[in-house]
């Protein structure tokens, strides 16, 4: 029962390869819309929020087709990456990460805004009257102080990238070693006669990963409490 | 030489302020909700005015004629808060020395050691904010701002937030960093004897406008209130 055969490990490396870098890429990206959302007043403020929530919403099919259509090799933004940097995402686990890090993107903006919204911005004008530039006032007092909530971000992030079917499927399909991530290789062994042990297998694996990233989030947060009052 | 001549609409409010000073502290006197720190919040650069001229040392900061405005983080001027405001993620040491490093200031011991002993904070250095006494975390913040060695120092009600017992114990900390640092400051108060203990000149603030300035003469005797 509890021998991962070969197929099943490369399917959960390649799931946490895909979540890896679909984290790591979307982070940085989410900062800055959280830091947009958080401090800054402009027009369509309203219309990218929700852009950027669609994900949730949306039949992740439907995120998965809209994907094919834009960076599948005849797509707009597909062909053109593909000729001009060689970058293709259909059917490669590039573009499962892709989709995985635009489904989980609402799940990492969310604290992270809010934990930007959380820091007080006296200190911020504090620091400018110590001659921190606007950067400066960023990396050194508002990141330091909603870094918690950019861990928990980044955790909730990860923990649903790793989850994600619908749209990497759509998207990417179900290719062993390629694009087969734990969710597509369940759903694959369900459907194979004798498949229920190794499904069972994956299912676990995928618990324990999901529970550690919740356990791991839960501990960021209250970190954050503690370091916003000086202790 | 600090010159302000400004004015600015703050809802039904309006500041019209017109004062020079080169004294070595200059009170900015007057009862809660007079304006007092809507205008030192306008000569740290943290509020535009609608008009009028700021200017340090021959320097202009503010000219709304010439739509000059110099950003807060480029004017070198320090600004004490009446909640000390200290970084809560930094230990004493390093909210100390923050100024410095955003300024890129060469590391300078001889200063770090006179403002430290001239406020007696050396022994807080590896404390968290969070673990300070409302007057250590008001000396804490004194030293921060000198130390990012600023040619100008605000103090908006520095012991406001402290009991009367610690405002005595303050009060000493301050009349020596106006005998000893040579940085002019900008004292806001409504304690009319903190002030005459402290200021050299001072401006009385009655609802936004400045009604009298000069020596300490000007504030009102001992027992009437601001």
């Amino acid at each position: 029962m509890f021998d991962i055969s070969p197929t099943e490990w490369t399917a959960i490396l390649l799931s946490l390869r895909v979540a890896t870098v679909a984290t790591l890429v979307a982070t940085p990206l989410a900062i800055a819309v959280g830091w947009l959302l958080a401090r800054r007043e402009f027009w369509g403020k309203a219309l990218l929020d929700a852009v950027i929530h669609l994900p949730l919403v949306l039949p992740p099919v439907v995120t998965g087709y809209l994907l094919l259509l834009t960076f599948g090799r005849r797509g707009a933004v597909g062909a053109w990456l593909a000729e001009h940097l060689g970058l293709v995402f259909a059917f490669r686990w590039t573009g499962a990460a892709l989709a995985c890090g635009i489904m989980s993107f609402p799940l990492l903006v969310r604290p992270i805004r809010l934990s930007i919204e959380a820091v007080d911005r006296r200190l911020e004008q504090t620091a400018a009257t110590l001659g921190a530039a606007p950067w400066q006032v960023f990396l050194t007092v508002t990141l330091p102080l909603a870094l918690s909530g950019v861990l928990a971000g980044m955790v909730l992030g990860f923990a649903k990238a790793l989850g994600e079917f619908g749209a990497t499927i759509t998207f990417v399909s179900n290719i062993p070693g390629e694009t087969q991530v734990i969710s597509s290789a369940i759903y694959a062994l369900i459907q194979t006669p004798d498949g229920d042990t190794a499904a069972l297998r994956l299912v676990m694996v995928s618990i324990v990963i999901a529970t550690a990233a919740l356990v791991a989030s839960e501990w960021f947060s209250r970190r954050a409490v503690l370091r916003l009052h000086g202790n | 030489m600090l010159k302000v001549d400004v004015s600015k609409r703050l809802g039904e409010f309006t500041i019209e302020a017109s004062f020079a000073s080169d004294g070595r502290v200059t009170g900015l006197f007057g009862a809660s909700g007079a304006g007092k720190t809507s205008l030192i919040n306008i000569i740290a650069g943290l509020l535009r005015p609608d008009r009028g001229i700021i200017s340090m040392d021959g320097e202009t900061l503010d000219d709304t004629t010439t739509g000059t405005h110099v950003a807060v983080y480029r004017r070198r001027i320090g600004y004490v808060f009446q909640d000390a405001r200290l970084f809560p993620h930094l230990d004493v040491r390093k909210n100390l020395d923050y100024g410095r490093r955003m300024n890129r200031l060469a590391e300078d011991s001889g200063l770090w050691k006179r403002v430290t002993e001239l406020l007696d904070i050396g022994d807080l250095m590896d404390r968290r904010p969070g673990k300070l006494s409302g007057g250590e975390r008001q000396r804490v913040a004194l030293g921060r701002a000198l130390l990012s060695q600023p040619r100008l120092l605000l103090l908006d009600e520095p012991l406001g937030s402290l009991d009367e017992e610690r405002k005595e114990d303050i009060l000493p900390y301050l009349v020596r960093l106006r005998d000893e640092a040579g940085i002019p400051m900008v004292y806001v108060s409504h304690d009319a004897a903190e002030m005459r203990k402290l200021a050299t000149q001072v401006a009385i603030i009655q609802r936004g406008r400045v009604t009298a300035f000069g020596g300490t003469e000007v504030l009102p005797t001992a027992h009437a209130s601001a």
